[in-house]
């Protein structure tokens, strides 16, 4: 609390955990090295076929070539693709989660088909949706709704279902209406199951995205990944994963900005 | 001033489950005067919880009639305030915007309300920690202000329902002198429930014993201190005291 008089223990103990993160951070950056320096030394060798495993310098090659094989392009389409997604899934989730815990008879009616609903591979609807919306982006967007819509309305349901029944008893001693428990204690409570709903829904959402263009298979990483498979191109298919990943960490990176934003102003 | 503010007739409540009918009131009859402090006191599970829940609109009655001032009610009315074992305080509420919640969910966060809210803040020491959240008071302050926000909208009477069980001995003790002194300068009549023999013999005019479920009215006993200036905490040195919670702890175990 008071930050002018720390204690010299206070300070050993401080240090401590900063050189043990530096340690780790250290350790992390070595490994990564370590399996590219190896991965590149073996491919050189041949130790390994670069052909069927790709090698470090050829997937910076890959990255280096960026304008003649549209990478930017097709990383813009996932990408766009997946924050659309995401935000209907998430948005709609929301929405059915509020109706649900509105109606306790409505929530009853549903359980069963939402419990069955989850269970169900949703990629197994791929077919299904591609002739109902056509294929193209408009199918691979309803894809990475059908994955994340169903747990983001279980998951909500489940928080506002368990929001302290003491906090609603006292607003209702005020005979506060629905829609002000709903507002002013159901929502707020649960500002934490919204953040890892938004953490769960980025992932399901790439899922989605990325099963919906291997079906569909115009555009977008996805795609990349499929056609380079299928025409022997690993550099293409392992350049295309990577940057998958970079997407991931940095739609998954946003979530966690906004969830420090908004504890901030909680405080 | 010996008008009755609250009148209880004929209450009977019996639970439905699947699992069958709970029975929790019999036929509870209960007058309370304007200004006056009333416990209730009964075996655990008897339907102490029931009985606020019923008066205060909470919970619907299955027979009998709740009056208030003569009139009888239905519902829940804004003359009365309850106040529950957990302080009920929104963490993510600043202290003020948390005593303002009453008058903000009743739409009646008037000039004069919030003016009448911050004197209760200034009155009772928490006017500096209006800005503070909940998690930086103590588990005293947060009874308080748990308070402010249900006297904010002007109650005459106050249910309170082991209101102060979740604290410790000693917040506890100050807590309900605290209270006591509050809802004295107010001019508020109280029903208190508590499973604690001498928190109702320090704080009360009155202690009704409840039977076991279902619970009826077993005993009512009239408390008084042959002394001025009561309070919760000197009251307690007195030899009525002891005579007064020999008689009540009898009464709770023959029954239990
Ligand atoms: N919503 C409910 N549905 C069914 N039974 C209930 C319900 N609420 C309470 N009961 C039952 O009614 C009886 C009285 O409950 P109540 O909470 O009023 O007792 P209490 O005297 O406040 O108990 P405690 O001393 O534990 O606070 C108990 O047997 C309880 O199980
Ligand atoms: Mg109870």
């Amino acid at each position: 609390m008071d930050n002018k008089n720390i204690s010299e223990d206070r300070k050993k103990y401080l240090r401590k955990i900063r050189i043990n993160k530096i340690t780790v951070l250290i350790t992390q950056i070595f490994v990564l090295i370590a399996f590219i320096i190896l991965w590149e030394v073996l491919a050189e060798a041949k130790v390994i076929n670069s052909f069927i495993t790709s090698s470090p310098s050829r997937i910076l090659d890959t990255f280096m070539n960026i304008k003649s094989n549209n990478l930017m392009m097709h990383l813009w389409v996932t990408a766009y693709e997946t924050i659309i997604g995401f935000l209907a899934g998430t948005i709609l989730g929301i929405i059915i989660a509020i109706i649900i815990w509105w109606s306790e008879f409505l929530s009853k009616v549903l359980e069963p088909f939402l419990v069955v609903l989850n269970s169900l591979p949703k990629t197994a609807l791929g077919p299904i949706i591609i002739i109902w919306v056509g294929a193209g982006t408009p199918a691979i967007i309803v894809m990475a709704i059908a994955i994340s819509l169903i747990v983001t309305v279980l998951d909500i349901s489940n928080g506002f279902v368990n929001t302290d029944k003491e906090k609603i008893k006292m607003a209702k001693s005020f005979n506060a209406t629905k829609w002000q428990l709903l507002t002013k204690i159901v929502i707020p409570s649960n500002i934490s199951t919204f953040i890892n709903t938004l953490k769960v829904n980025i992932g399901l959402s790439l899922v989605g995205v990325i099963t919906g263009e291997f079906l569909v298979s115009k555009a977008g990483l996805g795609y990349l990944i499929v056609y380079g498979g299928q025409v022997f191109q690993l550099d293409l298919v392992m350049t295309s994963v990577i940057i998958l990943g970079i997407l991931a960490a940095i739609m998954y990176q946003s979530v966690v900005i906004l969830e420090k934003i908004i504890l901030r102003e909680k405080k | 001033m010996s008008e009755n503010i609250l009148s209880l007739k004929n209450i009977t409540k019996i639970y439905q489950a699947k699992n069958g009918e709970t029975k929790a009131l019999d036929n509870i009859n209960l007058d309370v005067k304007k200004g006056e402090f009333v416990s209730i006191i009964g075996p655990s599970g008897c339907g102490k919880s029931t009985l606020l829940s019923i008066i205060a609109g909470l919970e619907e009655r299955n027979t009998g009639e709740v009056y208030l001032d003569g009139e009888e009610i239905e519902g829940i009315s804004s003359e009365i305030g309850y106040m529950l074992q957990k302080d009920g305080l929104l963490e993510w509420r600043t202290i003020y915007k948390n005593v303002i919640l009453g008058l903000e969910i009743r739409g009646i966060k008037t000039k004069e309300n919030e003016e009448y809210v911050n004197n209760l803040l200034k009155k009772y020491h928490l006017y500096e920690f209006k800005d503070k959240y909940p998690t930086q008071l103590s588990g005293g302050m947060r009874q308080r202000a748990a308070l402010i926000r249900t006297l904010a909208i002007k109650p005459k009477i106050l249910l309170l329902d082991e209101a102060f069980s979740a604290l410790d001995y000693q917040t506890r003790i100050m807590v309900t002198k605290d209270v006591y002194s509050i809802l004295r300068q107010e001019g508020i009549t109280a029903l208190i429930v508590t499973h604690d023999i001498s928190e109702s013999i320090s704080l009360s005019d009155r202690v009704v014993v409840l039977s076991r479920r279902p619970a009826k009215i077993k005993n009512i006993h009239e408390i008084k201190f042959d002394m001025e200036n009561r309070t919760p905490i000197n009251c307690r040195e007195r030899p009525e005291f002891s005579k007064y919670f020999d008689l009540l702890w009898k009464e709770l175990d023959i029954n239990g």
